[in-house]
């Protein structure tokens, strides 16, 4: 593939956002139009062209990372749907937005697959939940549902099993509110439709090449299975979803020529719950303990990227004040603590992938158990964090870390707050990490290992829209904390940690650096807090509202989460004074499409690697399945 | 060199399995017996080796911002006016801001006015959708509803267990000061005062002959106040203790069509709100 980015005498001379766009509308005119919806942005482009006007915003205005691709149901506001596009320039800066917009009955919007491999999957969850086709998309069959699902869930018109109402709070609750159990109203069993066109009698189909068929692989079974007598040569073989290696329920599926393998396909929806359509039923307030369950690794990470999604669609409102000092100090520091949990976990199951069974990742979760221990006692829960609110923070640290109970061990843990951190900050981390590295770096058994397996061009990084480390491994600088700073990112002393090789071992140095990135952040962020000790945590001075209501308009909130782009886009429709519900809630998950190269990155090696390769992007199914 | 990152890992190994046993000399086997003092010693900062707490025979305490399940606060029963009464107003706050919507509440009214009183009728929490985010105890503007610490609530039957009522709910407000003293303190600074809001508002507002009955909307007439007021103060035992019809048996297996009937209501009452503010877009 030719890279714009390593030939600039062929970029025009548009360097902001602005003037590309501007060049766009003058170039294309009537085929690309200014989105003026209030509190919109971008353009919008004719869907006949839009592969054309792609290619152009990749190759000759050099927006070369396509960061997210999803859709937009306006039912009842125009009563189309709408594909909406964010790329990047690797190089830094902000977002071209594009979209395509089709009708709602038999929706076509041209595939983009052929300008952006990282398009692949992200489409493909737009015909799973929206229903929109791709002409010109390799392989468009459901990724997140099963075949025998009814419908596409994440229309506005669509009903789960156990609907109640379009919005929360629900009216049931108060004041009349007597209790139920939804699986009372609705039984299990009665709630289920099938589309018309399935045939359920294959499920009963147990011979193994109906068992692959069926699931709509890219793999040529037929012709794999179909082969007389004893051969060895080619076969198929499934891994998952209940596999030790996958870190849950995922499933890959590897044609193999004896030990190396050919093709892989990775096949996830195992802990699909339509976040998103739930994410639509909720308030905004309601979403920040959902987004938790997202990456719960590193639930932190994930409550920072939506509150600055809503901040953002805040600040186009009247009465809007920024978070104060204090609270993005705050902020920053836990999404830093976060990150360092995230690849310590990263990192000790990357080595249980690759045969270090288990020794080595409690050495490193030691000191997570510290972290969470932290977090427990400043946010009240370990993993499930919930910490972060609009314009503020649940709550300022405590005085001191400690436990007040009826049990007899109270006194057993009694620290200053600020005392912990500072111990925990400038000696328990470093020398974990010090240790983890005179462990691993060297080690001629994991240099065996990893170094040129699972290698990702960074050509391929770049097109597949890879992210985090997995980006950062194979030569791209691209971080956002310096492409898009947030926060207080922009005044912090850290540098991006990259490697060019693009194996399992540059991974695994890109974590080690941003580990002793992350204590070098965190070192600068303590005398901050002693700093702006007594300071509000809250914008207005006091905690926010418990139902706000967000101005109409779109925005892309992102963040560099420990496994890469965590993005939220999120749509209000209100009218009058706001909106209490998102229309849309979209997640862009680093998990969900880090996945996408990982067919390229598997093929010619062992099956044994593909374990480790797989544990080299680090992921989480809870979010990648959302 | 091959062989010296094995040995490496080894070695590293060799220390953890050392050090899991220095302590050991150090305390001898002391250090395991079941007493705070030796739990102290391998929970504290500096220990080494062996840290493993044995649970449920011991238990590591929680911060006092632990959250688990929501609890009510009532008012102890050695106050002197309020003795078990609830701090809950049933605003319902606590169920609007709830993100999975486990919380249901009916509102008190007023057996001769019919007019909505201050004072939850039942309050029902299903423990399985509770997702312990906290928010209803962090928006609640009555500090009525609490975090609790006890996380141990494994039940046989989920079906009969796992929907809390207001008498499983409710907890004295002294052991909402015992498991979080700072936060307890810290809402007693915002509020002004020890006691409840309303509580506090009737003291300076001199109606000391009357503390027993929860304060009235302030929309109230006087004459329609006057007989809420006759009627409760005949009946005090009602104000604190909801009728068993409502709160003893399993209450969602009320008949279908009165709850139809409610849900209808409450859907065309959303109908005109969401008319009179305006379409979506």
């Amino acid at each position: 593939m030719d890279n714009p980015a390593l030939a600039p005498e062929r970029q025009l001379d548009a360097t902001t956002i602005d003037e590309a766009t501007a060049y766009l509308q003058s170039e294309y005119a009537g085929a690309v139009t200014a989105d003026d919806r209030e509190g919109y942005q971008g353009v919008i482009i004719d869907r006949a062209r839009l592969v054309e006007i792609a290619r152009v915003i990749r190759d000759d205005l050099g927006f070369d990372y396509l960061s997210s691709a999803t859709a937009v149901d306006y039912l009842g506001a125009g009563d189309h749907m709408e594909m909406v596009y964010h790329a990047y320039r690797t190089s830094g800066g902000g977002a071209l937005v594009f979209k395509a917009q089709a009708d709602r009955e038999n929706t076509e919007i041209p595939s983009l697959v052929s300008v952006w491999s990282g398009a692949d999957f992200q489409e493909r969850e737009a015909w799973d939940l929206m229903g929109i086709r791709f002409p010109g998309h390799p392989n468009l069959k459901r990724i997140l549902m099963w075949e025998g699902f009814h419908g596409h869930p994440l229309r506005k018109d669509w009903r789960e099993a156990y609907y109640e109402e379009e919005q929360k709070p629900f009216d049931s609750r108060w004041p009349g509110g007597h209790v139920h159990r939804a699986e009372e109203k609705n039984v299990f069993g009665k709630n289920v439709s099938y589309p018309p066109e399935i045939d359920l009698n294959r499920l009963m189909d147990t011979s193994e090449s109906a068992v692959y068929q069926s699931l709509g692989l890219g793999v040529d079974v037929e012709r794999i299975m179909d082969k007389d007598g004893f051969e060895t040569n080619e076969l198929v073989v499934n891994m998952g979803p209940h596999h030790p290696s996958t870190h849950g329920v995922f499933r890959m599926v590897l044609t193999v020529d004896g030990e190396t393998v050919t093709s892989l396909e990775p096949v996830m929806g195992y802990l699909h719950r339509n976040h998103e359509k739930i994410g639509e039923r909720n308030t905004y307030l309601h979403n920040i303990p959902f987004t938790d369950r997202l990456d719960y690794i590193s639930s932190m990470g994930n409550n920072h990227g939506y509150v600055l999604a809503v901040e953002q669609l805040m600040s186009m409102g009247r009465r809007y004040n920024p978070p104060t000092y204090r609270c993005e100090a705050l902020r920053v520091m836990m999404v830093e603590l976060s990150r360092i949990v995230n690849h310590l976990w990263a990192i000790g199951f990357w080595l249980n992938d690759i045969g270090a069974f288990f020794t080595p990742v409690l050495y490193f979760v030691q000191e997570r158990e510290r972290i969470l221990d932290f977090f427990e006692a400043v946010a009240g829960s370990r993993m499930m964090c919930n910490y972060m609110r609009f314009g503020g923070l649940f709550a300022d640290l405590p005085e001191r870390i400690k436990s007040v109970s009826n049990l007899t061990n109270d006194r057993v843990r009694d620290y200053n707050t600020m005392q912990f951190l500072t111990e925990m900050i400038n000696e328990r981390i470093p020398r974990t990490i010090d240790d983890l590295e005179r462990l691993l770096t060297q080690n001629e058994i994991l240099l065996e290992r990893s170094i040129g397996v699972g290698v990702l061009s960074r050509d391929d990084a770049i097109n597949y829209s890879a992210a985090g480390p997995l980006l950062r491994g194979s030569g791209v600088a691209y971080d956002i904390r310096r492409a898009e700073p947030y926060s207080i990112y922009p005044e912090l002393d850290f540098d991006v940690a990259v490697e060019e090789e693009g194996d399992m071992y540059a991974r695994y140095r890109v974590r080690v650096a941003e580990l002793r990135e992350s204590v070098r952040i965190l070192k600068q962020i303590l005398p901050r807090l002693e700093a702006t000790a007594g300071e509000s945590i809250w914008a207005d001075g006091k905690p926010g509202a418990y139902a706000p209501r967000i101005p109409h308009g779109e925005a892309y909130g992102r963040v560099e989460n420990g496994k890469g782009e965590l993005g939220y886009y999120l749509v209000s429709a209100g009218g009058r004074g706001g909106s209490a519900n998102p229309w849309r809630y979209h997640v862009r998950a680093p998990s969900f499409i880090n996945l996408t190269p990982m067919g390229i990155m598997s093929r010619g090696y062992k099956v044994a690697d593909i374990v480790g390769i797989l544990g080299s992007i680090d992921i989480v199914l809870g979010e990648t399945d959302r | 060199m091959y062989g010296t990152g094995l040995a490496k890992g080894l070695l590293l190994t060799l220390r953890h399995f050392v050090e899991s046993y220095a302590d050991d000399i150090r305390y001898g086997f002391r250090k395991y017996h079941h007493s705070t003092d030796n739990f102290a010693i391998r929970q504290g900062t500096k220990t080494k080796g062996v840290i493993t707490v044995q649970y449920p025979d011991e238990k590591v305490a929680v911060p006092e911002r632990f959250r688990f399940l929501p609890f009510l606060i009532v008012e102890d029963e050695d106050h002197p006016t309020r003795a078990g009464k609830d701090w809950c107003t049933s605003c319902g706050i606590c169920a609007k801001v709830c993100p999975p919507q486990c919380i249901w509440i009916v509102r008190g009214s007023d057996p001769n006015t019919g007019r909505p009183v201050p004072d939850p009728e039942a309050f029902f929490i299903d423990i399985d959708i509770c997702m312990n985010c906290g928010y209803c105890a962090e928006y609640c503007p009555f500090d009525a509803i609490k975090m609790d610490h006890d996380y141990e609530l494994a039940s046989y039957n989920r079906t009969t267990h796992h929907i809390h009522d207001k008498k499983r709910l409710s907890k004295p407000n002294s052991y909402w000061r015992g498991i979080a003293p700072t936060r307890a303190y810290e809402e007693m600074l915002a509020r002004g005062t020890w006691e409840h809001k309303d509580a506090a508002k009737e003291a300076r507002r001199g109606t000391a002959s009357s503390r027993s009955q929860p304060p009235r909307p302030a929309s109230a007439q006087p004459a329609v106040a006057e007989a809420a007021a006759a009627s409760e103060a005949s009946a005090p035992a009602e104000a604190t203790a909801p009728a068993p019809s409502v709160e003893g048996a399993t209450p969602w297996s009320e008949d279908d069509a009165k709850r139809e009937e409610r849900r209808r209501k409450a859907l065309e009452r959303k109908a005109r709100r969401a008319a009179k503010r305006g379409t979506a877009f």
